[in-house]
């Protein structure tokens, strides 16, 4: 059925025609629908978008977001035998500490430091203020709770921890969005949308476990 | 030791399950335990393998091959990189220029060339007559594969927008676009940010201030179609915008519709405001319930008119049937084992993940039947109706991170699903990394119900400086058997049997080393796909492999060559062609070397079989020849109610059928 549509197709010389064909590869970039393409010359190249600062921005505040989740899965092993929290715990230790590495690189490769505090001011931002905590960050409070408690009682404080966690990626992922001219490099836009899928998935499984123990 | 335990607990339940619910109606199953989130129940991957220790490098790795050759390889075009062998190239500096690298005085000069070389990823391919056509994010190339060993560029496209997922049909082709650099006219600027005011806040104010959404009505984000009658100066004929994009599309060819195409978009990047593209929308369903979420987007194509191209329907692929909830598949939150159902299934309909996304989806009109890999779920949808597809199946599992791609086996009866854990970007092979995460995952099709038989990993440890995954691959026609060439990154190729859904196994490979030793560097295959007579590699950062099969113990001279007379005119893979094969006697040499191998016949038989197919192909099937294979077919028929397995059963039914009515 489609061979013959193809072999009539190229009866009609409806499609491709070799006979046109240079020896030398042709540099073509169209134009919008509708409008001629323009052949380019044979060394032509192409730019990149640049990063922009919320790039930046969203890799630094990332690292920092990501770190505290792998200093709260840390913890599960000494605290909890559920063997649900302990399986989703390792598999965003291994997620996160991964992606980690990631962003530093992306951002090593560019010159950028990977952090956002102004370097030799510790717990300084680079406008010299405080740092404040990303979205969805457990505060130094909740941090201390959820280091003290054992059995359902830390099963209970990380899940809502860890949800909250999430949920505060998200919001980074979908500001970053928002920003004029930022993800348009292609590593941190797959990187970026990775996050949110993966992310509003565990978060749902989060729910489901939390509502197991309760 | 606690891995041990849930390995033995989970196959020996999952044997005995799989047994009881084959028997019984789901209602009576009763479990002795819930399947559990996650369980890392397998041991990661193996280090006693040629494929480990390969050494590191950009075009000078170390290679490990079995059962193909290595026919060429071909960097990516001058245009997709930048054209210097040093970094202290001026090229290369005006290049990292360009990408905003303010420091390189701070990087490494290997990974300065690198850096450079990352923006221009290739993606998938897609093939028709003599023409490859390989997806980038910033265009597509077009090659010229006449003879596969002397493939040769003809064209590049510049077009940017990623991913460049791409689909070919007679003088189209068709390519996604996500990205918000994607522009409606192939512009390369993307939209730069206004010029920061003077007094920029902190950094956090600055991620956090008020936003004003960046319509532009130059953006483009769907899927772009193009005219390639010339291939050499192919033109943007349409351009369907969408509201999350295009991350992948899949072409479906309507038996009953001559006159149009149709394009399955999967979006699963952000929604962009209505203020560009009206109507679109991220709200929750309870708040919009004409959300862009929850959704596929449908465009038809008129082959006449291209330019006519739209957006006719939103299956909403993801509703409770019963209830119309639009987020029904996976909303609810009880507890897997509430409704007393194990099976994969059952993990599907109860397990709260709201899937909201396809991320790919393979048709497979033959059966009428398409499989969609949905971020939380793997689907099934009846297509009869293409523009108002029905979903009839949904699996879930714990194990899965990520539902990616789909692959029927040719006569529809099972379905290889991969999880892309950690999308691709991250090590995911290595000795820490459990079997069953981030794996193939084996279904049979039992009517339209998808029941799960096992996991196959590409076990080759890889090191933490290769991005590692399941990713995408496509069947090699091989009669009597169920083989998949796959790509997996920086893993390289494998080549896998899946012909028994419980024992796939691996029987060939290419692995090279890590592009860089010591920083983890994008790369790696992005597809490979087999297309008349030979396999092609998409190599995301080096450019493009050509490969032949070549018989091992594993695949022998005959099994090749009747995978050989199989001849696509079209090849777009998650448009699934079925197979047939010829009556020819090449094929039911084949099929004896199958037999052969799995002891279905006697070894005296196998002889006398060889012997008159060898005299009957020689003499050109003379009628006296033809007889001796007729008389041989009735032998082989008697044999058939024996068959140790559906597989030697179907082989020898399809062997006395050739050895009944021979072709030259």
């Amino acid at each position: 059925m489609r061979r013959a549509a193809w072999l009539a197709c190229l009866a009609a010389a409806c499609t491709v025609s070799p006979a046109q064909q240079s020896s030398q590869p042709v540099i073509v970039q169209p134009g919008p629908p509708g409008a001629p393409s323009k052949t380019l010359p044979p060394d032509a190249t192409v730019a990149l978008p640049k990063d922009t600062p919320a790039d930046v921005d969203f890799m630094q505040g990332m690292i920092m977001h990501h770190s505290q989740a792998v200093v709260m899965t840390a913890m599960i092993p000494s605290r909890t035998d559920n063997v649900e929290v302990r399986a989703l715990g390792k598999r965003i230790s291994l997620s996160q500490t991964d992606e980690m590495k990631f962003m530093k690189r992306w951002l090593t490769a560019r010159g950028e430091p990977t952090s956002m505090e102004m370097p030799g001011m510790p717990g300084m931002d680079r406008n010299g203020k405080p740092m404040g905590l990303m979205p969805g960050m457990l505060t130094p409070a909740q941090m201390d709770a959820l280091g003290k408690a054992h059995g359902r009682e830390f099963d209970r404080l990380f899940l809502t921890g860890m949800i909250q966690h999430h949920g505060g990626a998200l919001i980074m992922v979908k500001d970053l969005f928002n920003e004029p001219g930022a993800g348009e490099d292609a590593e941190l836009f797959n990187f970026a949308t990775d996050v949110d899928s993966t992310q509003r998935a565990e978060i749902k499984i989060m729910q489901r476990i939390l509502k197991e123990i309760q | 030791m606690t891995h041990l335990r849930n390995y033995l607990v989970a196959t020996a339940l999952g044997a005995a399950l799989g047994a009881a619910l084959a028997a019984v109606a789901p209602a009576q199953t009763a479990p002795t335990e819930p399947v559990a989130a996650p369980t890392p129940d397998k041991q990661g991957s193996t280090t006693n393998d040629p494929r480990v220790g390969l050494k590191a490098g950009m075009y000078d790795a170390s290679e490990a091959i079995s059962g193909m050759d290595h026919l060429i390889f071909l960097k990516k075009p001058d245009v997709f990189q930048i054209h210097a062998s040093s970094p202290d190239d001026p090229e290369v500096q005006k290049t990292l220029a360009i990408l905003g690298v303010s420091n390189t005085s701070r990087m490494s000069k290997p990974m300065q060339m690198v850096i450079a070389q990352l923006a221009f990823a290739n993606s998938d391919f897609a093939f028709e007559g003599n023409y490859l056509f390989q997806g980038n994010f910033y265009g597509v190339d077009i090659y010229d594969i006449a003879d596969p060993a002397k493939t040769r560029l003809l064209t590049t496209l510049v077009c940017p927008g990623g991913q460049g997922d791409v689909s070919v049909y007679k003088n189209l082709l068709f390519m996604s676009v996500e990205m918000p650099n994607g522009r409606l006219d192939c512009g390369a600027q993307g939209f730069p940010p206004p010029p920061a005011p003077p007094a920029v806040a902190g950094a956090h104010e600055a991620l956090h201030g008020p936003h004003v959404p960046p319509a532009n009505p130059e953006r483009f984000r769907g899927v772009r179609i193009f005219d390639i009658s010339d291939i050499q100066h192919p033109k943007q004929v349409a351009a369907v915008q969408t509201c999350r994009g295009s991350h992948t599309h899949t072409l479906l060819i309507d038996p009953n519709d001559p006159d149009d195409v149709y394009v399955y978009v999967s979006g699963t990047s952000f929604v962009r405001p209505s203020e560009e593209l009206a109507g679109c929308s991220d709200e929750s369903p309870e708040k919009d319930p004409n959300t862009s979420l929850f959704r596929i987007d449908v465009i038809k194509v008129p082959l006449a008119h291209p330019e006519d191209a739209k957006v006719v329907s939103h299956p909403r692929v993801f509703m409770n049937a019963r209830t119309g909830v639009i987020n029904g598949l996976t909303n609810g939150g009880s507890h897997p084992g509430e409704r007393g159902g194990t099976t994969k299934r059952d993990l599907a309909e109860e397990t709260p993940r709201d899937t909201n996304q396809c991320h790919d989806i393979t048709v497979y009109s033959a059966v009428g039947l398409a499989a969609g890999a949905c971020s939380g779920n793997g689907i099934l949808l009846d297509i009869k109706d293409p523009v108002h597809p029905v979903r009839v199946d949904a699996v879930s599992d714990p194990n899965y991170s990520y539902w990616h791609s789909a692959t029927f086996s040719n006569d529809g009866t099972k379905v290889v699903f991969t999880d892309e854990w950690g999308g691709g970007m991250q090590p995911r092979c290595r000795t820490t990394d459990p079997l069953n995460w981030g794996a193939d995952s084996i279904f049979t099709l039992k009517g339209d119900k998808l029941h799960f038989d096992n996991y196959y990993k590409m076990d080759a440890a890889q090191t933490d400086t290769e991005n590692c995954v399941a990713h995408n691959g496509s069947l090699i026609p091989v009669p009597g058997r169920d083989i998949e060439a796959q790509a997996w990154y920086q893993g390289g190729i494998s080549i896998m049997d899946f012909t028994d859904p419980m024992h796939p196994y691996e029987i060939g490979y290419f692995d090279r080393g890590p592009i860089d030793a010591k920083q983890l560097v994008l790369g790696g295959y992005w597809s490979a796909y087999w297309y008349n007579g030979a396999i092609y590699g998409s190599e995301i950062a080096r450019g493009l492999d050509v490969f032949k099969l070549k018989p091992t113990k594993y695949l022998t001279q005959n099994e090749i060559d009747a995978a050989n007379l199989v001849h696509f005119d079209v090849l777009n893979v998650q448009d699934q062609p079925k197979i047939e094969w010829p009556s020819s006697l090449i094929v039911a040499k084949a099929y004896v070397d199958q037999l052969e191998r799995s002891q279905a016949l006697p070894a005296s038989q196998i002889a006398e079989l060889r012997k008159a197919i060898n005299k009957a192909e020689k003499s050109h099937l003379k009628k006296k020849q033809v007889a001796k294979l007729n008389e041989l077919a009735t032998q082989v028929d008697s044999s058939v109610a024996g068959a140790k397995d559906p597989a030697d059963a179907n082989r020898l039914t399809a062997l006395s059928t050739i050895l009944k009515h021979p072709v030259a």
